[in-house]
């Protein structure tokens, strides 16, 4: 299955990218999600060990499941106001 | 009555003030936060406020029907801005009025408390004397992964 992760602010530029797909066995959770992105060879090594996840706009936690098509985003830590 | 937005346009203290409001309401609390012009001793030239603007509308809206529920009898309005802002402009404006001030003052204080630590919004820090920085922010309560690893 393939699922769109969305990428921002210093998460965005660890990554060089807004936005990537990436294809995973099914079932997969969050946390098998940022195993593979930590180990894609970019900047997303760098990822802190606790990131906040949300998908389809609601957090998340590491071991919520994704289904196909899912939209994915990693949240650094928030700083409205 | 609730109401929430997110905009790039920038914001008036009207635009939340007069969405609250009403013959029983003898309390109007407002807060708005602004751009201001320095930071830990440097001296900022603006601000620029990156959004999920599709989930930052949502959770602002779920932020303020809470301030509502919380207010009782009492209506709530929000704002926040995404973008680049200029020192003096504001990023955000919260308005609750209800019958009474003390939830007003109470409501709104909830608001802008829960923006900061769930709105998916991150700011830039940009100084008269060097490289922008973003700030450093909350994770989010509810969504830390990786803790027990």
């Amino acid at each position: 299955m393939d699922v769109t992760v969305l990428f921002f602010a210093s998460h965005r530029e660890l990554a060089g990218a807004e936005r990537a797909v990436v294809s995973l066995p099914e079932q997969s959770t969050v946390e098998a999600l940022l195993s593979v992105l930590r180990g894609r060879g970019d900047g997303l090594a760098r990822l802190p060990r606790q990131v906040a996840v949300a998908v389809n706009r609601r957090y998340a936690d590491s071991g919520t499941v994704l289904s196909q098509g899912d939209e994915v985003a990693l949240i650094p830590p928030v700083a409205g106001g | 009555m609730v109401w929430s937005d997110v905009t790039f346009d920038p914001i008036r203290a009207d635009d939340v003030l007069e969405k609250v409001g009403g013959p029983g309401d003898g309390a109007v609390a407002l807060f708005m936060g602004v751009v201001r012009n320095a930071n830990e001793g440097r001296p900022v030239s603006g601000m620029e406020y990156e959004g999920y603007a599709a989930m930052a509308r949502d959770e602002l809206s779920a932020i303020v029907a809470e301030a509502a529920r919380r207010a009782g009898d009492g209506r709530v309005a929000a704002l926040h801005r995404l973008g680049k802002l200029k020192v003096g402009e504001a990023s955000v404006a919260i308005a609750v009025s209800s019958p009474h001030r003390a939830p007003a003052f109470d409501a709104a204080r909830h608001v802008i408390e829960e923006i900061k630590k769930r709105l998916p919004v991150w700011k830039r820090e940009h100084y008269l004397d060097g490289e922008p920085a973003w700030l450093e922010g909350q994770t989010p309560g509810r969504a830390r992964t990786g803790g027990a690893s």
